[in-house]
């Protein structure tokens, strides 16, 4: 047993030359005491320094992945040193309007910004009793989100999308219009791009300074081409500034994850690598927990001005919503919009599917003096008669539409207009919540009042009738 | 801490942790690990070594630190002051912790479970002399306005009471008496003792279970119903509402305590229960509900080996109860979670994989679990009950995976969720296809005492008409609906109606969040009448539209929301109604 026991007077020791490289995984032995999930730098022969973090410690042997990737790393001439501490990033306010790598380094030629305070990148688990149950409505000026699946200030709602379907499309959207009704909120926008092509960025970085945000966004890139291990650290750096900006700034900060799908498959690529047991189609045990981790950071606090909103976008391999990805993903947000292709085949922009589709925190957040007293039961209207919409079509292509009965030719027609005046909408078109509650009214209309079995009498007075 | 140091760390991996130098430690044991005091418990015993599940994150923890054992068994602290009380998943309060470390859950803290300030007036029911055995009632604490909490002598201690308290205030910590037991040492009793969270409570015999938990939510009740003591589970793919059920059966079910377990769930929704439960009025007592609710949260975010113990320690917490002679549900949202944890710590310690990952020793587990409910005779003489109600959440909502499979074999209630249902918005969205309750027998004659002896008649005719529409639909499904005749066709409008009427359920409206059993049983009454007399006249040769546009029908359909639960003379006014139109369509048709 080594004789000192002070950790602070051995971290910072240096060890030449490693054991093992596998990946990006490096093994170090005959070191004093690690920590579990310590930070370490790895100098390579050219005295370039890459950080990494310790996944298993033990007397013998030492293991860390390398964030930037092992590549050109040496067996006999590699330096590690163990820093004694949890990897942290310094975060302030300042780093608004910047761009970051996975690490949060500055890669946008500026210099590193003053910080304010470390933080852990992993974060604590909040204390449940601290959460503020979020009910504040956010508009975000689209009809189908608004009115069906409504985005609650503090939730978590991510898009369940597809390759080629345009969910950047919608997150800048989302981005660019939402607002709480009647304040004027500081707010900031976090991106974390993770393992995302450079167009998809710049994308985003262009929809951002043309709506004149740029300065209140703090982007964190970890791009297709850089190391898929630093996927890894990119949304949790990410959602350390989050944190940093609701708790200890008090302002609204939306989250944007993009794609999900990588960080699981970095995840993954660890695992197998570790030799772990995987579960479903190789993704490690602790894939839902992992995730959880990430998810659950966002939310409001009691006691505390600002809110973490999370929109993670992640593409569901072969648009499988039961793939490991999407599955757990569900089971951890709070709802998902659902994208469907046959939607966006048909040019029906955002191509979100009808039924799958769900905000769970939308009960609470939506009604009488938070957005329009009919909108509950409106809601609720529209998602049964779509639901039947969608029976009536599969019988239609059966028994052929003639043979359909009156009633089911009205269902038919709902459909129609529903998909393409309430759900369809432009890229740049911002509809308040009355434009989209008063276009639900238009659209239930091609329905008889005796259809509607979820609205009250005085609602279908006051709104069907007009 | 003056624990003695059992062993130092060889190796860390996440929350499973080796230790070296093992001397004397004991299988299960509870430990503390690192100067930080991280809680664990030991798994698994070697010579020399040991494995230990730590119960915080162990960021920073490094070879060669030490290992303190506490030489007892991870147990919960049992007395006065559980109620209304949100625990993570080895008993920590979570509300005194926010106290001590702000917004975020710190490592290490160390809050005691029971409070031990505040002070309980006790009123003893024995005096000394008095031979008592474990279980045995020394006095009571008046908890809060509707929970009597009876002081119990732990289980496994017997002998005669040296000496007792008068009644007075006490905190959980000062003695409250002495038992000589029959070895002739000495016990101190207390207002609260301990128990290992592992090992049931012992009672004196199962008693059958012939009294239903009356749930409020109709298609439980009247379809599925689960008998006091009984275990359900609830598979559902996510969005399938199967913490909307969950939360709704813990409002309004009668039993008189909750233990609602969050296990590996949403942080928002332990939330969500926190604000609107204190808020909410049961209907039976006219008090808080948080009044009669213990919560248990180890959200997704909290460490995983928590999570593992969370069930334990809330299956334990509710076996207190019962002794106290208490029926207790618990709700424990999500069973798959704590096998996901089971399966992750397994996996950690290089353990055999069976299916999909998990250890093969999953269906014991389960087993083990669910075996923990149950209607009792407790060891103080009182009838008391657990019943269980565990959540599942099959990967992709597809029931064939080993958790929903292997819960199956050792439960007698499946309220299976279903994707279609939830996708058109009908709540609560429990198949009425593949769910099914063993515990209808048995508890069909409460129900004919409470409802009347219709009832089972109507299910049954119900139950009847469901399977018929499930072959008529593929019917229609080929040829539309046009082609049935309208003797068919009315099986659908039947079911459509009774789907509108009786089984979706608003939980969010005042009157229809909850059904009491004698409007359930009305309610099904009413429409298989409709369905009675409807089928005769369109034998007759009365058409479907007819028969739908009688005006009684829209009464039927909004009876849920109009006939308040206090007074259901309205029913019978429908009722009548409903056989005067008939009598009238038969008329014309005679």
């Amino acid at each position: 047993m080594p004789e000192i026991r002070d950790r602070r007077l051995l971290a910072g020791r240096e060890y030449i030359g490693a054991d093992k490289i596998d990946g990006p995984l490096i093994f170090v032995s005959k070191t004093h005491p690690v920590g579990y999930r310590e930070l370490i730098e790895c100098v390579d022969k050219q005295g370039h320094v890459r950080l990494g973090i310790v996944l298993e410690s033990s007397t013998s042997v030492v293991v860390a992945q390398v964030f930037e990737g092992t590549t050109g790393l040496t067996l006999p001439d590699t330096r590690v040193r163990f820093s004694g501490e949890p990897p942290t990033i310094s975060v302030s306010k300042e780093m608004l309007g910047r761009m970051f790598n996975g690490l949060g380094l500055p890669i946008d030629g500026g210099p590193p910004p003053r910080g304010d305070i470390d933080l852990d990148v992993n974060g604590m688990a909040i204390n449940p009793t601290s959460r503020q149950y979020p009910r504040d409505f956010i508009q975000t000026g689209i009809s189908v989100i608004d009115g069906m699946n409504t985005l609650i200030r503090g939730q978590k709602l991510p898009i369940f999308s597809g390759n080629g379907l345009p969910h950047n499309e919608l997150a800048a959207q989302i981005a660019r219009q939402a607002r709480i009704r009647g304040t004027a909120t500081e707010f900031a926008v976090v991106f974390a791009a993770m393992g995302v092509k450079h167009d998809v960025a710049q994308f985003f970085i262009r929809s951002f300074e043309e709506s004149g945000v740029l300065e209140n966004v703090a982007l964190f890139l970890s791009l297709a081409d850089d190391p898929s291990i630093e996927r890894l650290i990119t949304p949790r750096t990410a959602l350390t500034l989050a944190e940093h900006l609701a708790f200890n700034e008090d302002m609204h900060v939306l989250v944007i994850m993009t794609d999900m799908t990588n960080y699981c498959e970095s995840l993954r690529e660890i695992s197998t690598i570790r030799g772990e047991i995987p579960s479903r189609k190789g993704y490690p045990g602790y894939l839902y927990s992992d995730l959880a981790e990430l998810y659950e950071r966002s939310g409001m606090i009691k006691g505390h001005k600002g809110s973490i909103t999370s929109l993670p976008i992640l593409t569901m391999p072969n648009d499988d919503i039961s793939h490991p990805i999407p599955d757990l993903s569900g089971y951890i947000t709070e709802g998902q919009i659902v994208f469907e292709r046959e939607m966006d085949g048909r040019g029906i922009y955002p191509p979100v599917a009808g039924l799958p589709s769900l905000s769970r925190l939308m009960k609470d957040g939506i009604g009488e003096g938070m957005t329009r007293e009919d909108h509950p039961h409106l809601a609720s209207q529209l998602f049964a008669a779509y639901s039947y919409v969608k029976d009536v079509r599969n019988l239609a292509s059966v028994i052929g539409e003639e043979e359909l009965t009156p009633l089911d030719h009205n269902y038919l027609e709902f459909g129609k207009a529903f998909e393409q005046k309430f759900v369809s909408q432009r890229k740049d078109e911002n509809r308040t919540i009355e434009q989209t509650l008063d276009m639900g009214w238009e659209v239930l209309r091609s329905l008889p009042v005796e259809e509607l079995h979820r609205i009250t009498e005085e609602e279908i007075e006051k709104y069907y009738g007009a | 801490m003056n624990d003695r140091i059992i062993g130092r760390i060889k190796r860390v991996n996440g929350p499973v942790i080796e230790v070296m130098g093992i001397t004397d430690a004991a299988m299960f044991e509870l430990v503390r690990v690192g100067e930080e005091n991280l809680v664990g418990e030991l798994i698994k015993l070697e010579t020399d070594s040991a494995v230990v599940q730590v119960y915080e994150d162990t960021t920073g923890i490094a070879p060669y630190d030490p290992v303190y054992g506490a030489a007892m068994q991870l147990s919960v602290e049992l007395g006065p002051g559980m109620i209304g009380t949100i625990y993570d998943g080895i008993q920590r309060p979570l509300e005194a912790i926010r106290a001590t470390s702000d917004i975020y859950i710190k490592r290490g803290v160390a809050v005691p479970s029971l409070d031990r300030s505040k002070r309980w007036h006790f009123v003893p029911v024995v005096k000394p002399q008095d031979r008592l055995s474990g279980g045995a009632i020394l006095g009571t604490v008046q908890e809060t306005q509707r929970i009597v909490h009876k002081i119990l002598v732990p289980p496994g201690d017997a002998g005669v009471l040296e000496s007792i308290v008068p009644e007075g205030d006490y905190t959980v910590e000062d003695p409250i008496g002495a038992l000589k037991t029959d070895d002739g040492q000495r016990k101190e009793l207390f207002l609260m003792h301990r128990w290992p969270i592992r090992l049931q409570r012992p009672t004196r015999k199962r008693l059958p279970m012939d009294i239903p938990l009356v749930t409020g939510q109709r298609v439980i009740d009247a379809l599925f119903p689960v008998a006091k003591g009984g275990t359900v589970s609830i598979p559902g793919g996510f969005g399938t509402g199967k913490t909307m059920t969950q939360q709704a059966v813990a409002k309004w079910c009668d039993a008189d305590l909750i233990v609602y377990i969050g296990c590996g769930e949403r942080g928002n929704e332990i939330t969500d229960v926190l604000t609107e439960f204190p808020k909410l009025i049961d209907p039976r007592t006219g008090r808080s509900l948080m009044e009669r609710t213990i919560l248990i949260a180890n959200t997704s975010n909290m460490p995983v080996s928590a999570r593992e113990a969370s069930i334990y320690t809330g299956i334990t917490m509710a076996e207190y109860f019962r002794d106290q002679g208490y029926h207790v549900a618990v709700m424990a949202d999500s069973t798959s979670r704590w096998a996901e944890a089971l399966r992750e710590l397994s996996g950690r310690m290089e353990e055999m994989p069976a299916e999909e990952g998990f250890p093969a020793y999953l269906p014991t587990r389960i087993a083990e679990f669910y075996e923990r409910a149950g209607s009792m005779e407790t060891l103080g003489g009182a009838p008391g009950s657990v019943t269980i109600i565990g959540a599942v959440s099959p990967p992709g909502g597809d029931f064939s995976e080993p958790v929903t499979q292997h819960t199956k074999r050792f439960i007698r209630c499946f309220w299976a969720l279903d994707r279609h249902l939830a996708n058109a918005r009908h709540y609560p969205a429990i198949s009425w296809l593949d769910s099914y309750s063993e515990y209808l027998n048995d508890v069909a004659p409460w129900w004919e005492q409470r409802a009347g002896s219709e009832w089972v008649a109507d299910r049954i005719e119900i139950m009847d008409l469901l399977q018929r529409e499930v072959r008529l639909q593929q019917v229609v499904k080929l040829v539309g609906p046009d082609a049935l005749p309208d003797t068919q066709r009315f099986v659908l409008e039947v079911c459509t109606l009774f789907k509108n009427a009786f089984l979706q359920q608003n939980a969010y409206d005042k009157i229809d969040a909850f059904s009491v059993v004698e409007k359930q049983a009305k309610m099904i009454h009413i429409i298989a009448t409709y369905w009675r007399r409807g089928s005769e006249i369109i034998k007759r040769g009365a058409t479907l539209i007819e028969l739908r546009k009688v005006k009684v029908y829209q009464d039927i359909i909004k009876m849920k929301f109009s006939i308040p639960n206090d007074d259901l003379s309205g029913l019978d006014k429908i009722e009548a109604r409903l056989e005067r139109s008939m009598d009238q369509l038969e008329a014309l048709h005679a």
